[in-house]
């Protein structure tokens, strides 16, 4: 801070009254996402779970695919911190190597909605015209469909694997990214720097994603994150009714799916961490959306 | 003016029955083109290729698709949904059927939702900023991301397990009472509740703020007024339009909701109906589930955007200024 103020004092005047204002009223957004608590604590709780799917195999106590008839179903203990399932597995082992495929599949998902979804909002923000309008037609529609229903009615179709998962979760998030990223185009559309840049002779590719996609990257990331929630949320829906990751993977929805039959015996440990396994991720993300949101909204 | 009105809703109109179309080519895609060999499919790899052939044949698949096409929607519209590969039956009973018992799951989460998410809503808007406002804004933030499939297990543990109030199993006996099945919809409910309380609650806070900030505010203020008349008259009027348009949107991811939950309470809603059909790859069954709760969620928002509309005209575009 005060270094960047005695930067600022050695320019012209007009510039640094300007500089002044800004900081001592309005804090960047770098600072806004400093002091934000949600931010930390959703990234907290998303690094713990991305550590965990990188070193989870290793650090495990057990290993997680091991049955033990001899050991079905027992409550948490010193031996099993969080007890066993029906074939005798270690619930705590699974649970954390359990983050792994869900945080592979809706990351890749995220991704394409993200590439699909922006080469297309970028287009149609930018050419305009036609396009756009039949663009606006297409998105507007697909956004009002069932997206759960459409997605199951494909992955039956089909025939669920993670490979299609991903596809059939990306495309149906394209048109809400596209969506987004087409109001922050049309935002910057009119601006001196496109101008510029077509004067110079840039073709339209280059326009669209060396000058125009860096200064909306703030909007982007924001829905990008938010989306990573909702296609983790779809994931673990998808995998609990059998048409998302498929067994033998220890991931949480499934093995919800697996076990919730025994619960009604008391068998509370066979799927309270993973629900709250769960639960702890998407709301997790969902916080680092909202701090990411904050500091783009200062 | 009204004119205005009349062009809004025609072009609204023509947006719902593009949506209509492109989602029975969505269906028919999904249950007639994808699956490649539909009686294969059915039949299994094992089957013989003639009993295969005799299926496509009875099913109409080895005709050309624009034909497929015409012949199935064409029955739709004539009110024939086609007959279940499972239960050798047509679909239109069953589909019935499984819509009654799914309002009824879907009425008891929004009696319990609407006034709750509002209420919340409101209450953090009037207290902006306040610690109160912060636990009710993050409190929604957070619930809305909670799978229903989790949420439901942790409502199981509490009240059938452990507390043993109520029970685990939405289906009642025959002949039960209203009672005795409201009893029965309060579990499975709470899940549809948790997600789309956020959302409400959300849209409840920023309309009541907006409302709290507008001039027409500060004028019946200034009036002299009272605040709880001030609140009722002027506020929540203007705050709760566009809450509705939430509301009516939040039933597509309701249908996202049914599947899970009924299958996890084991009530015979259209959402069980429909896993029940993806798994035993009961197509026709599958895409009279699916057509079925897609109209009634474009129907829905339409009622909500011609209501929003009606009552405040300045939000169609186009129209007056």
């Amino acid at each position: 801070m005060s270094a960047e103020q005695s930067v600022s004092a050695v320019r012209p005047l007009a510039e640094t009254k300007q500089e002044v204002l800004e900081d001592s009223q309005a804090p960047t957004r770098w600072e806004v996402l400093r002091r934000s608590g949600t931010f930390w604590a959703g990234g907290g709780i998303v690094g713990f779970w991305a550590l965990a799917a990188l070193l989870g195999p290793r650090l495990v106590p057990w290993d997680p695919y091991a049955t033990d008839l001899l050991h079905e179903l027992a409550p948490p203990s010193a031996a099993h911190w969080f007890g066993t399932d029906q074939l005798g597995r270690d619930i705590f082992s699974r649970v954390i190597v359990g983050s792994r495929d869900i945080l592979t599949i809706a990351p890749l998902a995220t991704l394409l909605g993200t590439f699909a979804g922006a080469t297309l909002g970028l287009a149609g923000g930018y050419l305009g015209g036609l396009f756009d309008i039949i663009l606006g037609r297409i998105i507007e529609v697909l956004v009002s469909l069932p997206l759960i229903i459409v997605a199951l009615l494909v992955l039956v179709a089909l025939g669920p694997s993670s490979v299609t998962v991903v596809i059939v979760i990306g495309l149906v998030f394209a048109p809400v990214i596209a969506r987004t990223v087409r109001a922050a185009v049309l935002g910057e559309r009119a601006l001196d720097y496109v101008a510029a840049a077509e004067l110079r002779g840039e073709n339209a590719l280059a326009i669209m994603f060396v000058e125009i996609l860096p200064n909306v990257m703030g909007p982007v990331l924001v829905e990008t994150t938010a989306r990573l929630g909702y296609a983790i949320f779809t994931v673990a829906s998808l995998s609990f009714l059998g048409f998302g990751i498929q067994p033998p993977s220890p991931d949480w929805g499934l093995t919800i799916a697996e076990n919730y039959g025994v619960i009604a015996g008391g068998y509370w440990w066979a799927v309270a961490f993973d629900a709250a396994a769960t639960a702890s991720l998407v709301v997790g993300v969902n916080l680092l959306a909202d701090g990411l949101y904050g500091a783009l909204a200062a | 003016m009204g004119g205005g009105w009349a062009a809004w809703f025609a072009r609204r109109i023509s947006l719902s029955l593009l949506t209509l179309f492109l989602l029975s080519l969505v269906v028919f895609a999904g249950g007639q083109l994808l699956p490649g060999d539909v009686g294969r499919e059915v039949l299994g790899p094992l089957a013989d290729p003639r009993a295969v052939a005799a299926l496509d044949h009875q099913l109409g698949v080895d005709r050309p698709l624009l034909l497929q096409y015409l012949g199935w929607i064409g029955g739709i519209l004539h009110g024939n949904m086609g007959s279940s590969l499972e239960f050798r039956a047509p679909v239109a009973p069953f589909i019935g059927a499984a819509l009654v018992k799914s309002l009824k799951l879907a009425a008891v989460a929004f009696i319990i939702v609407v006034p709750l998410s509002i209420g919340a809503g409101v209450a953090a808007a009037i207290r902006v900023g306040t610690l109160a406002d912060r636990v009710i804004s993050l409190a929604g933030l957070s619930l809305t991301v909670i799978p229903e499939f989790v949420s439901s297990i942790v409502v199981i543990l509490i009240f059938s397990v452990w507390l043993r109030v109520l029970p685990i199993s939405a289906s009642w006996t025959a002949g039960a009472g209203p009672l005795d099945q409201l009893r029965h919809l309060i579990l499975p409910a709470i899940p549809l509740v948790v997600v789309l309380f956020g959302y409400i609650a959300r849209m409840a806070r920023a309309g009541t703020i907006e409302a709290l900030e507008a001039d027409y505010t500060r004028t019946a203020i200034l009036k002299g007024l009272p605040r709880f008349v001030v609140l009722r008259r002027h506020v929540l009027r203007n705050a709760l339009l566009p809450t509705i348009t939430v509301i009516a949107t939040q039933t597509s991811y309701l249908v996202g909701g049914l599947v899970v939950v009924e299958t996890l309470f084991r009530y015979q809603g259209i959402g069980s109906l429909i896993l029940t059909a993806a798994t035993s790859k009961d197509f026709p069954m599958l895409e009279a589930g699916i057509l079925t709760v897609g109209v009634i969620y474009i129907v829905v928002t339409l009622i909500a955007d011609a209501l929003a509309v009606l009552s405040n005209p300045r939000l169609a575009p186009g129209m007056g200024g």
